[in-house]
C-alpha cells in the first residue's frame, strides 16, 4: 500500500488530548470574540467579552501541558531557542515549532485582550484597564483583535497539521486534520461562551447568534469528519474498529444531537439547558481522542 | 568535512549470531531489554532506545513441506537517511547532520517532545524514560571521530555488516548483487539507493522490502508532504468559519434585549433576520 511505513507510536497521550482540546477552545473562543465585536451589535460586546476574558486562561494550560509532556520539561524553552547558537529556535516546515511560536505571540494578544476585556467589564476598577477597555473599541483595538483572531485560528489548527506531518498511520494518510480541529475547536469554543452565559443576562442575547454560529461549525466539522474518512481509505479500519466506533458514536451525538436542537427550538425547549453545549464539548473531546489513540494503537 | 560514511548489510550472509548488538550494546553502555518470547527464536525485541542494533528474524513460508519456514536474517539499524525524516520535524534542532554525514541526536539539547519518533518511517528511534530523550544509533560517532570502525562493523563474524565510505559502499554493494544475479537469486535487490534521498545503511535483500519491514520506494516519503495541504485545508476552513461568523453574527435590528425565559436558558430566539443593517 503506498505510504505504508514501520513506525513505532510516539506515546502522544493525555497531556496531548487535553492541550489540543483546550488549544481548541482557546482559539475558537478569540476567533468568536473577536467576530462578535467586529460585526455584533453592541449588545454583544458582553458575551464578547466573556469570549476573550475566558480564551486567556484556557490558553495557559496549554504550555503547562505540553510542557508536562516533555521527557525532559525544563528544557522547554529549546523549543523556542536553539542552545547551540543562542538563536531563535524556527523551523517553518516543522509543526511543533511553529506552534511554539504561535502560541507565544498568541498568548500575547490573548492576555492583552483579557486585560481589556477586564477592564471594559469593570471587574476590577484599575484606571490601566479601565483604559485598555476603551482601546478594545477603537480601531487600533479592533486591528489588534484582528490579528491576534489570525493566530486563534492558528493554534486552533495547526494541533491537526502537527498529527499529518508525520509518518503515522492515520494522522498522515489524511490532509482534513487541520481544518477538521479548527471547525470542532470554533464550534466547542461556541459551546463555552453559551454554558457561560447561563445567568449573565448581559451576554445572554447572544444566545441565539452563537448557537447559529455554531450550526455552522458543526455542518463544517461533520462535512470535514466526512473528508477524514474518505481520505483515510484503506486506513480506516484502523480508527473504526475495536472500541473506538463508541468514541466515533459519542463524537455523532456531540455534533448531531446540538445540531437539530439549536435548529429545532421545539427539541431545545424539551432539554436542560445545559445539555446541549455539554454534548458539544463531550464531542470536541471525543473527537480528538479517538484521533490520538486509535492512530498508536 | 570528512567523507560520507555508510553501512552494506548483506542479509544473505547474516546467521542471526547478534554479535552486532552485543558489540552494540557494549560499546555504547545501552541496557539490556528484558528477554520474552514473542513466538519466534528473535528474543531481542526490536529498535528503540536500547536497541541501536537489532537482528530481525523474518520467517516467511519455505517452499516445501520439508522446509515448513525460509528464515532470512537481517541486522537493521538507523538508516541515517539523506532527506531524514526525524531531523525534518526536530523542532529544537537537537538531530543534526554530522561531519560524516550521518545523523545524530544530540543528548544535552533533545526535549523528549518524539516528535522524531512519529517521523521516523522506520520505527527506528525510541524514547528513554530514564534520560527523557529520544535515542537511537550514532554510527558510533565518537568511534568515527577516532578513525575506528562502528563496534557492529567490527564484531561481525561473517562480514554481513560492512562498514567505508558510501561511494566505495555502493560500489560494494552493486558488486555483490550482480554476483547474485548471476548465481539465480532473481529477487535479490539493493535497499537503499534511492529512498529518502539514498540511505547511508545500504540493505542486500531477497524479497520485497516489505517482507523487512521496510517502506517500498514509492512509500518511502517525508512528513513534509502534508504541511500545504494541512494548513491549506485550515485556512479554508478558517475562510467559511468566518463567512458563519458574519452571517450569524452581523448586526442585526438594535433592540435584542434578554432572553425572557432567564439568561442561557437556551430558548433565546435568533433575533429577526431582516431587519439587519448589514454586516461589518
Amino acid at each position: 500500500m503506498p505510504g505504508e511505513h514501520f513506525v513505532v507510536p510516539p506515546h502522544w497521550e493525555w497531556y496531548i488530548l487535553l492541550y489540543f482540546f483546550f488549544a481548541g477552545i482557546a482559539g475558537g473562543a478569540f476567533v468568536i470574540g473577536t467576530m462578535l465585536r467586529l460585526w455584533g451589535n453592541p449588545a454583544d460586546k458582553a458575551a464578547s467579552r466573556l469570549a476573550f476574558i475566558i480564551s486567556f486562561p484556557l490558553l495557559l494550560l496549554c504550555p503547562i501541558l505540553l510542557t508536562l509532556d516533555l521527557g525532559q520539561p525544563l528544557r522547554f524553552w529549546h523549543m523556542l531557542v536553539d542552545v547551540r547558537t543562542g538563536t531563535p529556535a524556527f523551523k517553518a516546515y516543522s509543526p511543533i515549532s511553529l506552534g511554539s511560536w504561535g502560541l507565544t505571540i498568541f498568548g500575547l494578544f490573548s492576555f492583552v485582550t483579557f486585560l481589556g476585556a477586564v477592564g471594559e467589564g469593570g471587574y476590577l476598577r484599575w484606571r490601566i484597564l479601565a483604559g485598555a477597555g476603551r482601546v478594545m473599541n477603537s480601531a487600533l483595538g479592533k486591528v489588534f483583535m484582528v490579528l491576534g483572531a489570525i493566530f486563534g485560528f492558528f493554534v486552533a489548527a495547526y494541533t491537526g497539521v502537527l498529527l499529518a506531518v508525520s509518518n503515522q498511520p492515520v494522522w498522515s494518510d489524511t490532509w482534513t486534520l487541520g481544518g477538521l480541529f479548527l471547525a470542532s475547536g470554533l464550534s466547542g469554543a461556541a459551546a463555552t461562551v453559551l454554558l457561560l452565559n447561563r445567568g449573565r443576562r448581559d451576554a445572554a442575547v447572544s444566545d441565539g447568534k452563537l448557537m447559529e454560529a455554531d450550526r455552522y461549525f458543526i455542518i463544517l466539522e461533520l462535512i470535514l469528519i466526512a473528508l477524514f474518512f474518505i481520505t483515510l481509505g484503506g486506513v480506516v479500519s484502523k480508527v473504526l474498529g475495536g472500541g473506538w466506533i463508541i468514541l466515533w458514536l459519542v463524537v455523532l451525538v456531540g455534533t448531531l444531537v446540538p445540531l437539530i436542537a439549536e435548529w429545532r427550538p421545539t427539541m431545545r425547549r424539551q432539554l436542560p439547558p445545559v445539555v446541549v453545549p455539554v454534548l458539544v464539548l463531550v464531542g470536541v473531546l471525543a473527537l480528538r481522542a479517538v484521533i490520538i489513540f486509535s492512530a498508536q494503537a | 568535512m570528512a567523507a560520507p560514511v555508510g553501512f552494506f548489510t548483506d542479509t544473505t550472509l547474516c546467521i542471526g549470531c547478534k554479535a552486532c548488538e552485543v558489540a552494540c550494546k557494549e560499546w555504547n553502555a545501552l541496557p539490556n531489554n528484558p528477554l520474552e518470547f514473542r513466538g519466534s527464536y528473535d528474543n531481542t525485541g526490536g529498535l528503540d532506545h536500547a536497541n541501536w542494533r537489532h537482528v530481525r528474524f523474518v520467517e516467511q513460508a519455505g517452499t516445501s513441506q520439508d522446509k515448513p519456514i525460509a528464515w532470512s536474517m537481517m541486522s537493521d539499524v538507523c538508516k541515517h537517511c539523506a532527506n531524514a525524516s526525524c531531523l525534518e520535524v526536530c523542532p529544537t534542532n537537537a538531530i543534526v547532520r554530522t561531519e560524516f554525514d550521518t545523523v545524530f541526536i544530540q543528548q544535552d539539547v533533545c526535549n523528549g517532545c518524539r516528535d522524531c519518533i512519529s517521523a521516523c518511517p522506520y520505527g527506528v528511534i525510541g524514547f528513554n524514560s530514564t534520560s527523557g530523550t529520544a535515542q537511537k544509533c550514532t554510527f558510533c560517532y565518537d568511534r568515527l571521530q577516532n578513525n575506528l570502525k562502528p563496534a557492529c562493523a567490527t564484531a561481525c563474524p561473517t562480514q554481513s555488516i560492512k562498514f567505508g565510505p558510501l561511494d566505495e559502499m555502493r560500489q560494494t554493494a552493486a558488486a555483490r548483487l550482480n554476483t547474485l544475479q548471476q548465481q539465480g537469486m532473481s529477487q535479490a535487490r539493493i535497499y537503499g539507493n534511492e529512498e529518502y534521498g539514498g540511505l547511508h545503511a545500504l540493505f542486500l535483500i531477497t524479497d520485497k522490502p516489505e517482507a523487512y519491514n521496510l517502506p517500498s520506494a514509492e512509500s518511502a516519503v517525508l512528513p513534509s508532504r502534508n504541511n500545504i495541504p494541512g494548513y491549506l485545508t485550515a485556512g479554508v476552513t478558517a475562510v467559511f468559519a468566518a463567512v458563519a461568523g458574519l452571517i450569524a453574527f452581523r448586526r442585526r435590528g438594535e433592540s435584542s434585549s434578554p432572553s425572557p425565559s432567564g439568561a442561557g436558558s437556551g430558548s433565546s430566539p435568533s433575533p429577526a433576520r431582516g431587519g439587519g443593517q448589514g454586516g461589518g
